[in-house]
Parts: C-alpha cells; sequence; structure tokens
C-alpha cells in the first residue's frame, strides 16, 4: 500500500485509540452485550414456577406431579385449593402456571377413562406462554407412554417422534450466539465508522483533508481500513468465545465463515461511512447510525424470523446486509456450509459494500451545505 | 468613603488537570462607577476571574466580595444584583429576539408594567428595534452580542462582567458596543469590568487591571502604564513597499523591543536604553506599547531567516490566484455576490471583513471546498475542485480553527500531514525536524495539540501546512483569538515566508492587519467594497477632518457609503 | 407560579417546537419503532414452507395432508421423494419435512413408532419448536378424526387441556407492543433529556442562565416539566396506536397506565439529567444513554425475554432497571386489568427510582462551574 495511504489509516487508528470516549465505545459495548445476549437473551425456559391445584389424592396423581418435580425447568411455588387462590397466583405474576387436577384423576386412569388435565398458564408473554406450553405437553407424553405401557392400555395411537437436524436439542443459545457475531461487528463497524468523518468535519480537519492531494477514494480507503481491522480481530474474538465458552458448534468452513465476515464488513464499514459523509455534526452522525441499527437488527432475523413478517417488510429486508450475514453465520456454524453454498449470500454484501461506499466517497465532497 | 464594589482577597484558583493555578493569591479591589478594563495574555485568568466575581466558581483560598456580599455564602444575592455575559453569549438561537429578552425579563423578575418601557429602551440602546421576530441565531455576530448585553441589562445591574464582548465583531458594532457599555455608565451609575484582547480599547477604561498567568501585574490608569515608556517610543518613516523589510531588519535590532508596521512605517518600542535609529521620529506611546514592554519574554528577537527553500522559481509577476466574479448561494442567502480580484506570485494579499462578510466561504471555493454558483477562479492555473490531486501539493491551508487532530500528538500531526503530501524517509525526518525546531515545538512534542495553549496550536497548524513547502499559502483568520504578542509572532512568520517568495492568501478581522499585506480586498455582505494598497484603501476615508485615517475609519466610512448606496437605490 | 419557572418552561416549549430533533425523537421515532415492532416483529409463525412426501397416497394420506393445507399454519410443498425434501431443507427452501412412509395406513393408528417422519430445521430453536408444536397439533387431530371415523373414541391417559389467560390467542404483538411503550418512554425522557442539557452546555447558555437570580431548582423543573408533558404526549400517541391500530385490548384503566408512565418517566427525566451533569457534550451524553437506559430497557425489561429465565447474576441487575417495572405494569394493565397485586409493588419501585434519580440530581447540580 503507498505510505500516505497508510499513513492516514495509522492517523485513524491513533485517533481511535488514543480517544478515551472512543476507546470506550469500542470496548464496552461488546462486552455488555455478549454478556446481555449471551445469557439473558433466550427463549429457553429454565425457570417456569408453577402452582398445584390437585383435587386428586391418588397414586396416580402423585405419579403425574413427579413428572414435574423431576423436571429441572419446573419450579414447584405453591399447592392451592381453590380457583380463586390460583387466579391469584397467576395475576400476580408468582407463578407462570397452573396445573389443576380434577378429583376423579386417578378413577379415571384406572378404569381406562382419559383423565383431563388442566394446564392454565399466563399469557401476557405470549412467546413464553406457548414455550411453556410445549414443555408441559412433553411431559404430558412421557407421561402418557409410559402409563399405557404399564397398564395394558389398548392400542394407545402411535406417537410423532420429531428429530430437529442441527441443533437437535433445540438450544436458543446455538441460534442467538451465532447472531451475536454478526450483531457486535456491526455494531463495532458502526461505531469506528459512523462518526469518523463527522468528528472530522465539526474539527474542521475534513477540509484539511480534502486539500491534501488526498483522493476522495484514498481517504475511503484510509478511513474503511480501521473498520475492517477493528471489525476482524473483534469478530474473531468473538468467533472465540462462542466456540470455546459458549460451546456452539462451528461445522462448516472457517473460508466461508471469514469471506462472509469480510463482504459483511465492507457493507458495514460502506454504510457507516455513508452516514458519516452525510451528517454534519457527530450528533447527527450517532443519530443516523441509531436509526440504521435498530431496524437493521429487529428486522435482520436476528431474534424473530423473517419469514414472520409481512411481505412488504420481507422485501425490506433484501437491503439489510445483516440478513445476508445471518444466515451465512449459522449456516456454517450450525449446517456446516461451505464457501460454494453462500454464493448466494456474498453476492448481495459486495454489491451493498460497494454501492455504499461510492456514494461516501462521492458525499466527502458533494455534501449539500 | 464608598465601599468597594468588587473586592479579590488572596484568591486562588485551580482546575484539576491544569499545569499551574489559574488564578493566584490575587488582591483586587474595585471602587464604583466606570469602566475597569481587564486586559493580558491567553490564559492569564481573566475568564476565571470574571467567573469567580459571578459567584459561579468557588475561589480555593482567600475571598471573593462582590456588592458587598461574599460570592461563596451569598451567591444568589450577588447574581440578583449583577449582569455577567460569558465569553460566547448563550443566546437561544432557536428563540426570537423578544423571546430572548422576555426570558430574561422572567429570568431577572422584572414586573410586567416596567416591561414595555425597559423594551424600548434597550432596543433603542441597541438599534435592534426592527429584528424583534427574527430568531437570534440568523443575526449577525454584532447584532448576537448587542443582543447578548441586552439580555444581561434586562434590570439595570449595578454590576456588570463582560467577558471579551467584541471578540469577532466588525468595526462597526465594535464601535456601538462600546457606544452602549459607555451611556450604561453615565446614565445608570453602573460599573462595568470588562476583559478584552483588543488593546486599543484601554483608551475607553477609567482604570486598566493587567494580569499575567494568574497573578496581577498592575491596576492603574493607563497613562500610568505607559508613563516608563516616555522617551522609548519612534517612528520610522517608510513607504508601503519597503516596510516588511525594514521591520525584519528593525526587528533584529539589539536595542529594539518591538516593532510594528503601521500605515506611515515601522513603530519602535526600544529596550530601555537604546538609541533609536537613524530618521526615527519620537512618538507617544500607547497602551499596546507598555502590554509588549511588560509582557513580551526577554530575548525573543526576530526569528530564524526565510527556511523555506525555493525549489526551481517559475517566472515571477504571474497572477497565481485569479477570481471573476465569483458567487456563491446558499439556498436564497447570497453569501458571495460577484467577487473578483487577482493575486501575483509572492505577494501578502488580506481579504478584510467582519464576520459573515463571505471571507471564509470565497476561501474555501478557492481551495476547492465548495463548489461556486457563479463565475470562475483559478489557482496557480487550475481549478482545485476539478483539478487532479497533484495540483493540490502546491497549497498549503491553515483553517479557521487551527483544525488539528486534537487526540494526536504534535509529533503525530506533523508525520501525518508530512506523509498526506507525499514526504517519505530522510525528507520527511528532515523537515518533521526543522518544524520543531523553527516553531519552537520541541518541548511540546508529546502533548496532544488540544492540550495545547492556543499560540502553540497556530504554531503547530502553520506548521503542518508548511511541511510540503507549498508555493501558496491559504490562512483563514489565523490569527482569531490569539493574543497581541502571539499575533506578532505569527506575523513575524508570514513576513518571512513572503520574503522567500510564498504567495500568501489570508483573512482576518483585524483592521490593523491590513497593514502588513502587500495588497487587499475589503468585503462586507458578500461584496468586495474597496481592493487595493492599505494606503489607497485608508485614502477613500480621508476628509478635511482626518488627514490620516486609519484602516478601520476606511471601513467604518466605505460601510456607511455602501449601506447609503443601498438605500438611495432602493 | 413564579415568572421564572413560567419563562424557562415557556423557553423550552418552544426550543421543541423549533428544534427537529427533539420532535424526530419525540414523535417520529415512536412512530417508527411501533410500526417496525408492530409489523415487522412477530414470534408467531404463519405459513411455514413445509415439504411434505407422501409414500403411497391412501385415503389417510389424503385427509392428513388436507388437515395441514387447513392449518393457517403451513404453506404445504409436496415431493416426490424424501431425497428431493432433504436437499430442500439443506438449501434452507423449506424449513421442515413431514413424511409419510409406506405404511402410513397400515400403522398409523397402532402404538409404538408412528409412521411419520418428521424433520425440523432446528437452527431457530425458538422458531422450530414453534413448528414442532404445529405438526403436532394436526396429528392430534387427525388421530381424533380417525377414531371418531371407526366410531369410537381416541383415549389418551391423561388429556391435557390448556388455557392460556390474558392472549388466548397468542398474539405475540399484544405483549410487544405493551412492552415497547417502555422502550420508547426511555427514549424521551433519558435521551432527549440528556441531549438537550448537554446541548446547553455546549452553546454556553447555561453559564448566562446561571448568571443569573433563577435558582437551580427552577432549572431542573423548568426541564422536567416540559420534557414531562412531551413524554407524556408520546405516551399518549404510544396508546393511541396500540388500541386502534394493532387492536390491542385494554383490560385495565386508563388512569392506571398514565399514573404509572407518569411515575416512569419521573424515573427517566431524572436518569437523562443525572447523565446530563456527568457529560457535558452532546456525543458523551447520547452514548452514555444508549448504553445505561436504552440497551437496557430492551433487553433487560423483559419486554421480549423472560426474566425469571436469565442467569442470577443478571436477574439482580434487572431489579435497578426502572423499565423492568414499567413492563411488568404495562403488560398487566393493557393484556390482565387492574391487579393490584402487580401494580402496587412495581409502581412502588418506579416512585422509588423516580425519588432516588431525581433526588441525586437535585443534590449533584450546583450553579456553579466547577
Amino acid at each position: 500500500m503507498p505510505a500516505h495511504i497508510w499513513a492516514l489509516t495509522v492517523k485513524e487508528f491513533l485517533a481511535l485509540l488514543r480517544d478515551k470516549v472512543s476507546r470506550m465505545a469500542l470496548i464496552v459495548p461488546p462486552i455488555l452485550q455478549l454478556v446481555v445476549f449471551g445469557y439473558a437473551a433466550s427463549f429457553d425456559l429454565n425457570h417456569v414456577p408453577y402452582a398445584i391445584y390437585n383435587e386428586d389424592s391418588g397414586a396416580a396423581s402423585r405419579d403425574f406431579l413427579a413428572r414435574f418435580a423431576g423436571a429441572e425447568v419446573f419450579q414447584p411455588v405453591a399447592e392451592v385449593n381453590s380457583d380463586a387462590q390460583a387466579a391469584r397466583l397467576l395475576e400476580s405474576r408468582d407463578v407462570l402456571l397452573v396445573l389443576h387436577l380434577g378429583p376423579h384423576f386417578t378413577r379415571d386412569l384406572l378404569l381406562h377413562r382419559s383423565a383431563s388435565v388442566q394446564a392454565i398458564i399466563d399469557g401476557r408473554n405470549s412467546n413464553t406462554a406457548s414455550i411453556a406450553l410445549n414443555y408441559v405437553s412433553a411431559i404430558v407424553q412421557g407421561f402418557n407412554e409410559q402409563w399405557a405401557a404399564d397398564h395394558g392400555w389398548g392400542r394407545p395411537p402411535a406417537m410423532l417422534k420429531i428429530r430437529a437436524w442441527y441443533n437437535p436439542n433445540l438450544l436458543s443459545r446455538w441460534f442467538i450466539v451465532p447472531g451475536i457475531v454478526g450483531l457486535l461487528t456491526l455494531v463495532v463497524a458502526m461505531v469506528v465508522t459512523s462518526l469518523s468523518v463527522a468528528r472530522e468535519r465539526e474539527a474542521g480537519t475534513f477540509d484539511q483533508l480534502l486539500v491534501t492531494p488526498y483522493r476522495p477514494f484514498e481517504i475511503l480507503i484510509g478511513k474503511a481500513l480501521p473498520g475492517l481491522i477493528v471489525g476482524l480481530l473483534e469478530g474473531t474474538g468473538i468467533v472465540l468465545i462462542a466456540v470455546l465458552w459458549f460451546h456452539v458448534p462451528l461445522l462448516g468452513s472457517l473460508a466461508a465463515l471469514y469471506l462472509g465476515l469480510i463482504f459483511f464488513l465492507m457493507s458495514a464499514v460502506g454504510v457507516g461511512l455513508m452516514i458519516s459523509a452525510a451528517a454534519a455534526t457527530q450528533q447527527q452522525g450517532l443519530l443516523g447510525a441509531f436509526l440504521f441499527l435498530v431496524p437493521a437488527v429487529i428486522l435482520s432475523g436476528f431474534a424473530t424470523p423473517i419469514a414472520n413478517m409481512p411481505p412488504a417488510v420481507q422485501t425490506l429486508t433484501y437491503l439489510n446486509p445483516m440478513r445476508y450475514f445471518l444466515v451465512i453465520l449459522r449456516g456454517v456454524f450450525l449446517e456446516g456450509d461451505g464457501v460454494s453454498l453462500l454464493w448466494s449470500q456474498y453476492l448481495p454484501l459486495a454489491a451493498i459494500g460497494l454501492l455504499t461506499m461510492a456514494a461516501a466517497a462521492w458525499l466527502f465532497r458533494h455534501r449539500l451545505y | 468613603m464608598t465601599q468597594p464594589i468588587l473586592v479579590f482577597e488572596g484568591v486562588t484558583k485551580r482546575f484539576s488537570g491544569a499545569a499551574g493555578p489559574a488564578l493566584e493569591a490575587l488582591d483586587l479591589t474595585l471602587e464604583p462607577g466606570g469602566i475597569v478594563g481587564l486586559f493580558g495574555p491567553d490564559g492569564a485568568g481573566k475568564t476565571t476571574l470574571l467567573r469567580l466575581a459571578a459567584g459561579l466558581l468557588r475561589p480555593d483560598a482567600g475571598k471573593v466580595v462582590a456588592l458587598g456580599h461574599d460570592t461563596r455564602r451569598e451567591a444568589a444575592a450577588v447574581q440578583g444584583a449583577i449582569g455577567y455575559m460569558p465569553q460566547h453569549f448563550g443566546l437561544y438561537e432557536d428563540l426570537t429576539v423578544q423571546e430572548n429578552l422576555d426570558l430574561y425579563a422572567d429570568l431577572q423578575s422584572l414586573p410586567r408594567a416596567e416591561r414595555p418601557q425597559r423594551y424600548a429602551e434597550l432596543l433603542r440602546l441597541t438599534a435592534l428595534g426592527p429584528f424583534g421576530a427574527r430568531l437570534a441565531g440568523q443575526l449577525s455576530g454584532g447584532m448576537k452580542q448587542k443582543l447578548g448585553l441586552a439580555c444581561t441589562l434586562v434590570r439595570p445591574p449595578r454590576l456588570l462582567l463582560l467577558d471579551e464582548p467584541t471578540v469577532g465583531v466588525d468595526p462597526v458594532s465594535r464601535r456601538e458596543l462600546w457606544a452602549i457599555i459607555e451611556r450604561l455608565v453615565q446614565e445608570g451609575g453602573t460599573t462595568v469590568l470588562v476583559s478584552t484582547a483588543y488593546l486599543d480599547e484601554a483608551q475607553h477604561c477609567r482604570e486598566v487591571v493587567l494580569l499575567r498567568e494568574g497573578k496581577l501585574i498592575g491596576q492603574h490608569q493607563s497613562a500610568v502604564f505607559t508613563a516608563p515608556l516616555a522617551g522609548r517610543v519612534y517612528m520610522v518613516p517608510a513607504g508601503e513597499g519597503e516596510r516588511r523589510a525594514l521591520q525584519r531588519s528593525l526587528e533584529s535590532a539589539s536595542d529594539v523591543l518591538d516593532a510594528l508596521i503601521q500605515p506611515e512605517g515601522v513603530r519602535l518600542v526600544l529596550k530601555e536604553g537604546g538609541a533609536p535609529p537613524a530618521g526615527a521620529q519620537p512618538a507617544a506611546p500607547r497602551f499596546e506599547d507598555a502590554f509588549v514592554a511588560l509582557l513580551k519574554p526577554a530575548g525573543t528577537g526576530a526569528l530564524p531567516a526565510a527556511a523555506v527553500r525555493r525549489a526551481d522559481d517559475p517566472p515571477s509577476d504571474g497572477e497565481v490566484i485569479r477570481v471573476q466574479n465569483l458567487g456563491r448561494r446558499f439556498g436564497s442567502f447570497e453569501a458571495v455576490k460577484g467577487v473578483s480580484f487577482a493575486v501575483r506570485r509572492g505577494e501578502v494579499f488580506g481579504l478584510l471583513g467582519a464576520n459573515g462578510a463571505g471571507k471564509t466561504t470565497t476561501f474555501r471555493m478557492l481551495c476547492g471546498l465548495l463548489p461556486p454558483s457563479s463565475g470562475s477562479l483559478s489557482v496557480a492555473g487550475v481549478d482545485l475542485r476539478s483539478a487532479p490531486a497533484q495540483a493540490r501539493g502546491h497549497i498549503g491551508y491553515v483553517s479557521q480553527k487551527f483544525s488539528l487532530y486534537g487526540n494526536l500528538s504534535v509529533e503525530q500531526n506533523l508525520g501525518f500531514f508530512s506523509s498526506a503530501y507525499g514526504l517519505a524517509g530522510a525528507r520527511r525526518r528532515e523537515r518533521m525536524a526543522w518544524a520543531l525546531a523553527e516553531f519552537e515545538l520541541t518541548p511540546y512534542r508529546r502533548v496532544n495539540a488540544a492540550d495545547l495553549p492556543l499560540g502553540y496550536k497556530q504554531r503547530l497548524a502553520l506548521a503542518s501546512a508548511l511541511m510540503h513547502e507549498p508555493d501558496i499559502l491559504f490562512l483563514d483568520e489565523p490569527t482569531s483569538g490569539v493574543d497581541p504578542l502571539a499575533r506578532r509572532e505569527f506575523w513575524q512568520r508570514i513576513n518571512t515566508l513572503a520574503a522567500a517568495g510564498v504567495t500568501v492568501l489570508i483573512t482576518t478581522h483585524f483592521m490593523e492587519e491590513a497593514e502588513y499585506c502587500d495588497r487587499l480586498v475589503l468585503m462586507s455582505l458578500g461584496e468586495v467594497l474597496a481592493a487595493g494598497t492599505p494606503a489607497q484603501i485608508r485614502a477613500r476615508a480621508a476628509r478635511e477632518d482626518r488627514l490620516h485615517p486609519s484602516m478601520e475609519d476606511a471601513f467604518v466610512e466605505l460601510i456607511e457609503q455602501h449601506e447609503a448606496g443601498l438605500r438611495s437605490a432602493a | 407560579m413564579n415568572t421564572r419557572l413560567v419563562g424557562l418552561m415557556r423557553k423550552e416549549l418552544l426550543q421543541i417546537v423549533r428544534d427537529p430533533s427533539a420532535i424526530a425523537i419525540a414523535f417520529v421515532l415512536p412512530v417508527v419503532l411501533l410500526l417496525i415492532f408492530g409489523y415487522g416483529v412477530s414470534l408467531d409463525a404463519k405459513h411455514v414452507l413445509v415439504g411434505v412426501v407422501v409414500d403411497a397416497p391412501t385415503p389417510q394420506t389424503q385427509s392428513f395432508v388436507a388437515g395441514m393445507r387447513r392449518s393457517e399454519y403451513f404453506s404445504v410443498q409436496t415431493f416426490s421423494d424424501i431425497h428431493r425434501a432433504r436437499e430442500a431443507l439443506r438449501e434452507r427452501r423449506i424449513n421442515g419435512i413431514v413424511w409419510l412412509r409406506g405404511d402410513f395406513s397400515r400403522l398409523a393408528l397402532t402404538a409404538g413408532d408412528a409412521p411419520v417422519g418428521v424433520v425440523v430445521n432446528g437452527v431457530d430453536a425458538n422458531d422450530a419448536r414453534i413448528l414442532e408444536g404445529y405438526v403436532q397439533g394436526v396429528w392430534a387431530q387427525w388421530l381424533e378424526r380417525e377414531a371418531q371415523l371407526r366410531g369410537g373414541r381416541l383415549t389418551l391417559p391423561v388429556d391435557l387441556q390448556s388455557r392460556i389467560w390474558y392472549n388466548p390467542a397468542v398474539r405475540s404483538r399484544d405483549y410487544l407492543v405493551p412492552g415497547l411503550i417502555a422502550v420508547i418512554m426511555t427514549l424521551i425522557g433519558a435521551l432527549l433529556t440528556a441531549l438537550v442539557v448537554a446541548r446547553e452546555w455546549e452553546r454556553g447558555t447555561y453559564e448566562a442562565l446561571m448568571a443569573t437570580p433563577v435558582s437551580m431548582r427552577e432549572i431542573l423543573l423548568g426541564k422536567v416539566l416540559p420534557y414531562f408533558v412531551l413524554g407524556m404526549g408520546g405516551m399518549a400517541l404510544s396508546v393511541a396506536m396500540a388500541l386502534w391500530l394493532f387492536h390491542v385490548p385494554l383490560r385495565g384503566s386508563a388512569l392506571v397506565l398514565f399514573g404509572s408512565a407518569a411515575l416512569f418517566l419521573l424515573a427517566a427525566l431524572g436518569m437523562g439529567l443525572l447523565i446530563s451533569t456527568a457529560a457535558k457534550s452532546q456525543f458523551v451524553a447520547g452514548l452514555i444513554a444508549i448504553i445505561v437506559t436504552f440497551l437496557p430497557a430492551f433487553i433487560l425489561s423483559g419486554f421480549i425475554f423472560d426474566i425469571r429465565s436469565m442467569p442470577e447474576p443478571i436477574q439482580i441487575i434487572t431489579h435497578i432497571i426502572a423499565a423492568r417495572y414499567f413492563v411488568a405494569i404495562l403488560q398487566t394493565v393493557f393484556l390482565a386489568g387492574n391487579v393490584w397485586s402487580v401494580i402496587l409493588p412495581n409502581g412502588a419501585a418506579l416512585l422509588a427510582m423516580a425519588l432516588f434519580f431525581l433526588g441525586i440530581v437535585a443534590r449533584l447540580s450546583r450553579k456553579r462551574l466547577d
């Protein structure tokens, strides 16, 4: 690389690392997000407090409830003996679930009749409610199989056995943690780039830069490289933590992963520089980055599937670089994808990167005053 | 005997992170009445002193008593009776003139019944009446300052504290501001303590307080300061073309303390017991002479001769910069209206005018930072906006705010700019060593640019622009906010560069700096009012009762003529 | 009320009206966020692409596939053989496979392994689990119907009857939209306030203000009251959108809703003012506000992710996040009604936080520059 462009890159690094605030912005958000997303952001339930409303005194009901007591996910909180009590516990969020066994539970079972169990679930967070219900169903199904086998129950119908590819135990963390690699590299790339031009514009040094013999694309390279390098380093760090600390399997090829990372960083850095070049002040740059980040994360499939979105919104997501990178990440981590399967994701990323960088370089000199 | 209006007793104030105290064991007593001027170089502690007096800071040691109240215990009582206008007066720019006045009337609890009369008075005083509905952000610099003053005066204060109220204000507005302050003193019996960087403003002051590095140097009438200089101030007459060379040679003379270019020649302040050169005529000492004599560090004489090498001098006398009918609009606002001028090789060419005159816009168009809306321009034969990048390697540029990378050290800044201009290897090392030595930056080499004193920031900015030895130097308000001593030193350097054949284009709003230029244009509201040598422009304002007008007189005169012309045309 | 305070508040309101970024944060951002979340974010999978492979078509397989087609949860695509379907799954063209094997009709109603092979893409665990539930549902329905056709009843030992209270239709929008109100109020209360106070420092207007007889209490009140009004305006806008655009039911009283919003807003304003006493530039203030108020309100408030399932240390941290209490009240008042056992303790926590933050701000704010 020519010395004068390298000098620009070095200057960007120095400006980034010698300033307390930007050093903080590089270190604190990644750590915070890693902890928060790695541990807190999970759809898996591991703590479902429940109340038992058991009107039956027979052995079958005890057997049935023992299955819940044995499940780690479920924590008994109270035993109640009226609907009103149950409702109160549920209302006040002391329990998520009330299991109601009627007075004839054991008798019905021993008479080879279907015994009904009522599960009342707090639906204020409907997703949590559906997951809890799935857990309850699984335990009931287990009980049914056992009971049918032990008590000569005639012709119980076959049970579905469902296999999940790539994530056999359906761990949310396997889904979320590779996503964090994308989220963090996006945030870091935005932090490094989205203020880099606006900061210089405010300080007046950008004019100083424009009167030097640098060409716009040289300034672009000098400004883009720190984002790429920092993004690559932090991305690598998170990949390591994902594999070594969170034990997420990394099945695919590293080449496919890094190719994706580089293309993704190109587009993220391009968007960041474009916002920065368009902003007159750092505040505008910050607001702009924020206004890009929030929809970019939410509409990427990071936490909720794109397929659930309305068609118009789904179309919009094709502009979002995060969307493609998340497919690459999950493909490489969990599905073992190689480079050849992922071209349909690399190409849009490269296109977004080139377009936004060209726009940024043009804006360096032509921003409306 | 009347009670003093402001007393400082052994006041010391430190700020964390600063090397020395901002004020140290300061004793000061102000008697009521009149205007007291607060002078001193950058970092003397002027602003700290005013903030302490307003009760916004607490002294670390000693005590401050304003209007009989200790500011430490009775800050509220002090703030109820004083008026304080900070350096960058916080007008709410998205509020109108009237809304700003209303706000301060509310804050000062001015009874509603008294408001109409007081508003009328203030608007008459400041001539802001016609602009009541305009947003404060859309006022010119001078009008903003007047509005700020009006806001502090909503309820007439007994003690008025003003922090550099005239900085960055054009000469017309500056005169108006002083007129307002003087009337206030006469009519209302207010005592005014005002800090300023304009040394000629000492003439308005009953008493002058001179500070340096947080210590009191003296508190006297300005005549007392100038008295010791009697017989040491001379004028060496010289024509326009020879003043710069003369100043350079006089400056290096061992007897000379200070040499300053003036309309009539070079003004000299001799060292004690020094002998005047032949042909020098005695002159009356001014406060500025005393300021320099008291504060100029000993042993700083002339700077070394030109260190800029001219490689291959192309044929001289060519026009290096040509501007024809240049115009620029921002929306409906016309910032520059049909400006034309030309700069010859090796000239020091000035763009003079107040804030908002269009100097900086013209400047940015010349440097290729802003496309013109109309007209044409060329720098060294090309338009820098469309020219190949290499063409920019011939110019050096110092922007308005000394744009440096604040969190890079002095060395890193120099290193970056030398690489940016393609210097490498031994050449780069040589130039870096030159810059550190020439601009006396060696002790600061590892200090971050943001932490440099203002005068050193200016030096570093200039050094960065000279790393690649440009043929043409663009300087945008390079002396703004810098104290008189640093400004002198700066002009010495420009002189040296010009002597070495560098073409210099410079903007400034200090009228007296016009005398350093070979030729200049005076701008106002985007138009050129006059062009020519300093003498030619001054001559435009000569009248029978004023045979030798100053550049400032000329500026005021020309603006008035221009406005009269606009009125008669309308 | 004294004239100084009135003057300050009038100034603030004029500035809000004239400052596009205040309007953007207070009114445009809420609308954008509500639209993105209301329409864009949904955990309810519908029309999931599922490949169906039928080895030997019979009336039984037909009725099963028809059952799948009837469900709004599936978008069925048929494959001629299992290899093609697996390939499609691998290439992410479908999310799951339902394979009805050759002996389906014979084995369907007998015990033991089912003649149906189901494979889902488990990468998105949550999505996969929901898909599993849907397939199970269709299977159970089909079994029951078949049993009825044969004149019998399907008898399982335990028949699980589930009732999901407060949101029987299990619409995720109904809890996301109320929770989002807490995020929006955080933005207006903390981020906007921190920015405007930092702006006064940057522009030097604070210095001029402080040298007037106005007291610190008046300066603070002059900030809190206008932004309180603005925040309540943003709240009203969000509630209106929730009720009439997204049709979220409001089962509790509006009075409780706005009362708790007022408490939360005071706590957020307190945080915003606290941030601005520490950070005197808009850039730093904005950064801190996003990191310490916005992100936690998003992730750690229980708005999307269940707090009870977080690790112990993180659960402890959530207790110092005001949004947590507000989200609890919002989801309850919207979906469950005036449940005082939820409202009172959480309201008390909000009150305590509001008093704490405003108290600290009042203590730390001095009418001095040092």
